[in-house]
């Protein structure tokens, strides 16, 4: 019951992140969207590797999600610094 | 009650608040709400892999995934502008699904189509590579399943992993300098004496948690994120510029890590073995050497991340919107 809970969360929430990522076009909205992605992504592997109450989770599948969360981050860092330096060549070719 | 319902009640409320805040920030208007509203997803997300007894993750989603990201976000915009640097596109979820019930009923049958997907699959949960790690755990030099995955198992997943870190910081020097962040008023007391006190223990934290990866929860992931939120702490308190002039330590602190795990793969070829392949003898010292490396490198590259641009001091002819340029 637990794990199909969260599994069937982690679908939802990669379904709503998914459809913001291709429909809104604003970029800040858009990596907010990519990381509710990534989130459902990573919910599905858990819900997976849940073994049980008082059984720690799959080793393997919690050091792929490990993984992925410090990845997104640096995703997310990368991904707005190319906002802001969009931002500003858009301003520097408006004031010229 | 039954403990077993409530329970069941606190995965419902859970897992119901995931979804119904996800929507929301991406359907909110107003970014700044949207922002915080992700990092209270974040919160809430690690609540839930500690629910589903995933400690490690919990630790890295709690630092990483609503602190570290959180503060990103909430200094992006700072320097963006309320309206996230993009006026032009004002759209959010609500205003383009002109009848949100359809996306949310599409939305739904997706979700539900890919559960069943899964069970009809036969992935039932549970089954994974759970056993082949255990009968192997006492091989890889450590106790602790999660850093056997990590740092022995999988290990050339994780070295790559480093490098793909070191390119991030990368990626963002390569895009020129960037405003830095200054602070607006030199610290305060309060300020000053939270520094003091919380560096030196985050500092502690990071290396105990790095030690206790060998047995138990934690490991270089964990505490270079912890090291992270130090770094950010001290670059908000216009640290930044002590850093600057030791710009060759930071270029060093930055390779350390994947410097320090090629080194290591490639040594033991030497030794006549394979590419990380360790030996069962030695291994757990060697984990140690390359995760003390990683936890330096990662805590400098989140660090870097955050503070962008790159070490160069000379600024800007370059318009600095809403930031003290620095004489």
């Amino acid at each position: 019951m637990t794990s199909s809970l969260y599994l069937f969360t982690g679908f939802a929430l990669f379904g709503i992140g998914l459809a913001a990522t291709i429909m809104v076009g604003h970029w800040v909205r858009k990596i907010l969207a990519l990381n509710v992605m990534g989130s459902g992504v990573f919910l599905v592997m858990i819900a997976l590797g849940y073994r049980g109450p008082g059984l720690a989770a799959d080793p393997v599948l919690q050091a792929l999600v490990l993984t992925g969360i410090v990845v997104s981050v640096c995703t997310t860092a990368l991904g707005l610094w190319l906002v802001t330096r969009l931002r500003d060549s858009a301003d520097e070719g408006s004031s010229a | 009650m039954d403990a077993t319902l409530i329970i069941h009640t606190l995965d419902l409320l859970l897992a119901l608040g995931l979804v119904v805040l996800a929507w929301s920030l991406l359907a909110s208007r107003d970014l700044f709400r949207a922002v915080v509203q992700f990092i209270v997803f974040g919160l809430l997300l690690a609540l839930v892999w500690g629910r589903l007894n995933a400690p490690d993750v919990a630790l890295t989603e709690a630092a990483i995934g609503a602190g570290l990201t959180g503060a990103l976000l909430l200094t992006a915009l700072s320097r963006l502008g309320s309206d996230g640097g993009d006026a032009a596109c004002r759209y959010t979820l609500r205003e383009l699904a002109s009848t949100p019930q359809v996306l949310a009923v599409v939305l739904l049958a997706l979700a539900v189509a890919g559960w069943v997907a899964f069970v009809a699959l036969g992935t039932s949960p549970g089954a994974g590579l759970y056993h082949s790690v255990h009968e192997r755990l006492s091989h890889s030099g450590v106790s602790h399943p999660v850093t056997a995955v990590l740092l022995n198992f999988r290990a050339y997943d994780t070295l790559l992993e480093v490098a793909v870190l070191a390119a991030a910081v990368i990626g963002v020097w390569s895009l020129g300098r960037m405003p830095l962040i200054t602070p607006l008023h030199p610290p305060g007391e309060v300020l000053r004496l939270l520094i003091t006190l919380l560096i030196p223990l985050a500092v502690l934290v990071a290396g105990y948690l790095l030690w206790a990866g060998g047995h138990g929860p934690g490991g270089a992931f964990q505490g270079g994120a912890v090291l992270a939120a130090a770094g950010v702490l001290w670059v908000l308190a216009g640290g930044r510029r002590i850093s600057h002039r030791h710009e060759w330590q930071t270029r060093v602190m930055l390779i350390l890590g994947p410097e320090v795990f090629c080194l290591v793969a490639m040594g033991m070829v030497a030794f006549g073995r394979h590419v990380l392949e360790y030996g069962s003898a030695r291994a757990g010292a060697w984990i140690l050497l390359i995760e003390g490396a990683a936890l330096l490198s990662i805590g400098a590259i989140l660090t870097s991340l955050f503070s962008g641009g790159g070490p160069i001091i000379d600024l800007p002819k370059w318009r600095v919107r809403g930031y003290r340029q620095r004489p």
